[in-house]
């Protein structure tokens, strides 16, 4: 199906119009609101005051698995259902998921430092996000190599799905590979169960993360179909010119 | 059915051995690599026993990724992949063909060389048998995966890099396996056939999700 | 054994190259597709083949099942030759013999044809350019198909080779089978149909 057709998803432009900003507010309200709960909830008796950052650690690693599971759906939704939206929904996707991932994988490093005394530490789950964030640069790489977005789009979603099944698979292989290596794991925000004052503030957080995900996502969605209606018009004058 | 499947194979294989420096250039790039790493790391026997198997696996990932790039690529270049997609012979099984010619030219001399190079870095030669155990069950499972990379790259002009980003994560799971039967099959806390046996399952996985997701890439670049 | 495109439109980089196109072949015609550089024949023919995909409309080979693709019942010979440097001549041909499921010529015979039968055992990368298009249209002998789509078959042929490769093309139509092929020069049948591309859109 030629894209150029679809470069008017009029309905969903509309929408995005009103909806980016009103996300936007929603995100700035909620995280502005888990911040300050997060610095009033107690401090972790063993780790003090730097066990906050997990504030921003935790709802990252969330979202960052979250979207690639995103992707994967539309990554079902272009292969199998042919829905035309799907591949620019996974492409706008892309960046922001590394973008959390990475933020995850950060915060992560903080935090073992005055800890562990070394900023890296290899335990299981900082692992296990590593290779995600992997994941997320191969695809942002294969985004950039192919030309054409309906192929691309088609492209990255095979890779996209044969890496679903590899993520249960790597997460068991690195958790076995860290026990043989390291008895002690290194972030537990649990005791014997999280206490709600903890409990709140996270998932405030994650609904806050979530809000500027949904508005970063819709507006670059809305980039990228401008960007396609972009590229046909030149395809376009190019051809007429000869 | 068999007939065509055993032409791809046979095809490629002959062109592997031909072209390019042959089946040894993967061997030699093997020898090379462990021949460095000790340059690197200093002549300290018991470290380089240590890490012996975790290089030797690095190094076959490495080799096996040689060539990964242009198994599709130089049959789209010249028009051959139209052909295999006009015949009757189903685009998964030829996929699973070249990949069996492409681990047989490349995978398997790695196998054989690694207990020499084991040698060299001072595995012990109980271990070396256990190594070469692992790589023969473990790297069919690098070059199936490498297979999807070299489809989802055939198009693009030096895919090497990409196909290798795209592929090396997927590995890890192969690699954390395979390293670790061979460390328990020196003895200590860790089993040796509970990984060995992991890595098996994994080659059996990615030997049929390999080239059905090949195959979908290639039929991709139909626009 | 008809050859049917209905309503085929195929757009490349977002330029449309034909829309709606129409035609028939029957068995024993052959249809020549003319047109400047980029009017879209190699397309056209990618599209019958199903190595590319129409914006719209369909191809069907009357005679077969319904629905069933074109691809198993037609040899498709693009630009490009589909022969390994690295092998030689007969190992090409057997390769092609045996992937497309055999039934013609035997190798030595088919090279004969096309007058490679000294070459047999030469390795492909030695081979001129008009050697290397007759070994492509080797396989035609091999392994018979109905239908026969060629992308500027006489390309780097000779005057001989030319000859060679019309007597070729009538026998294939004797026996009742179909050929479509993309051509800058006249070809040396006595060709039925035309459809000129690249005079904006429709045939």
């Amino acid at each position: 199906m030629a894209f150029y057709e679809l470069a008017n998803p009029h309905r969903f432009m509309t929408l995005a119009r009103w909806l980016v900003p009103v996300c936007a507010a929603a995100a700035v309200a909620l995280l502005a609101i888990g911040l300050v709960l997060g610095f009033r909830a107690p401090a972790d008796y063993q780790q003090g005051e730097t066990v906050r950052i997990m504030y921003i650690h935790v709802p990252a690693a969330w979202l960052g698995l979250g979207i690639y599971t995103l992707m994967a759906i539309a990554a079902l939704g272009t292969l199998v259902w042919r829905h035309p939206l799907a591949d620019v929904a996974a492409k706008a996707a892309a960046p922001i998921g590394a973008g959390f991932t990475l933020i995850c994988l950060l915060t992560g490093a903080l935090w073992g430092r005055p800890m562990w005394g070394a900023y890296w530490v290899w335990d299981a789950r900082l692992t296990s996000m590593l290779v995600l964030f992997l994941l997320y640069l191969g695809i942002l790489a294969l985004w950039r190599a192919i030309e054409e977005p309906g192929q691309a789009g088609r492209a990255v979603a095979i890779l996209t799905l044969v890496g679903l099944i590899n993520v249960p698979i790597v997460k068991f292989s690195v958790d076995w590979w860290n026990t043989l290596h390291q008895p002690a794991s290194v972030f537990r925000i649990d005791g014997p169960t999280i206490h709600p004052a903890i409990l709140t503030p996270l998932l405030v957080m994650a609904l806050g993360f979530a809000a500027l995900f949904l508005a970063l996502h819709l507006a670059a969605m809305r980039n990228e179909i401008l960007r396609r209606r972009v590229r046909t018009l030149r395809l376009l004058a190019a051809a007429e010119a000869c | 059915m068999i007939a065509p499947l055993r032409a791809v194979f046979l095809r490629d294989l002959r062109i592997a051995f031909r072209v390019g420096g042959g089946a040894g250039i993967g061997v030699v790039f093997f020898l090379a690599l462990v021949t460095v790493i000790p340059f690197a790391v200093g002549p300290d026997l018991p470290l380089l026993a240590r890490i012996g198997p975790a290089v030797l696996w690095i190094g076959a990932l490495l080799a096996s990724l040689l060539g990964l790039d242009r198994i599709f690529s130089a049959d789209h270049e010249d028009g051959s992949l139209d052909v295999m997609l006009l015949a009757p012979a189903p685009l998964e099984l030829i996929a699973a063909a070249k990949g069996a010619a492409h681990w047989v030219a490349t995978g398997l001399p790695l196998v054989i060389a690694a207990p020499l190079l084991g040698l060299l870095l001072g595995l012990e030669p109980a271990l070396l048998g256990a190594i070469t155990l692992t790589l023969l069950l473990g790297t069919p499972a690098l070059t199936f995966l490498g297979l999807v990379g070299a489809a989802l790259a055939v198009a693009l002009p030096r895919g090497g890099l990409l196909v290798a980003v795209l592929i090396l994560p997927l590995t890890i799971p192969v690699l954390i396996f395979g390293v670790a039967a061979t460390v328990g099959a020196a003895g200590g806390p860790v089993p040796f056939d509970m990984p060995l046996r992991l890595v098996g399952a994994l080659s059996l996985v990615t030997f049929v999700i390999g080239p059905v997701a090949a195959a979908a890439a290639i039929r991709n670049i139909r626009d | 054994m008809r050859l049917i495109a209905e309503k085929l439109t195929c757009v490349r980089g977002g330029r449309t190259l034909f829309r709606n196109l129409q035609f028939e072949v029957a068995a024993g015609r052959v249809l020549a597709i003319t047109g400047p550089n980029g009017a879209g024949k190699s397309s056209l023919l990618r599209l019958i083949a199903g190595l590319l995909r129409p914006a719209s409309g369909r191809i069907a080979l009357e005679g077969g099942e319904p629905g069933q693709p074109v691809g198993p019942f037609a040899h498709f010979i693009g630009h490009l030759d589909a022969t390994k440097g690295a092998l030689r001549a007969s190992e090409n041909l057997e390769f092609m013999q045996v992937l497309l499921g055999g039934g013609g010529q035997t190798t030595g015979e088919a090279l004969a044809a096309l007058g490679l039968d000294g070459l047999a055992d030469v390795p492909v990368r030695m081979f001129s350019a008009g050697q290397r298009r007759r070994l492509a249209l080797a396989r035609l002998l091999v392994a018979p198909r109905p239908l026969w789509l060629l992308d500027e078959p006489t390309t780097a042929l000779d005057a001989e080779g030319q000859e060679t490769f019309a007597a070729l093309a009538a026998k294939h139509l004797a026996g009742g089978g179909l050929i479509v092929a993309a051509t800058h020069a006249p070809l040396k049948i006595p060709s039925v149909q035309e459809i000129r591309l690249g005079t904006g859109g429709a045939a």
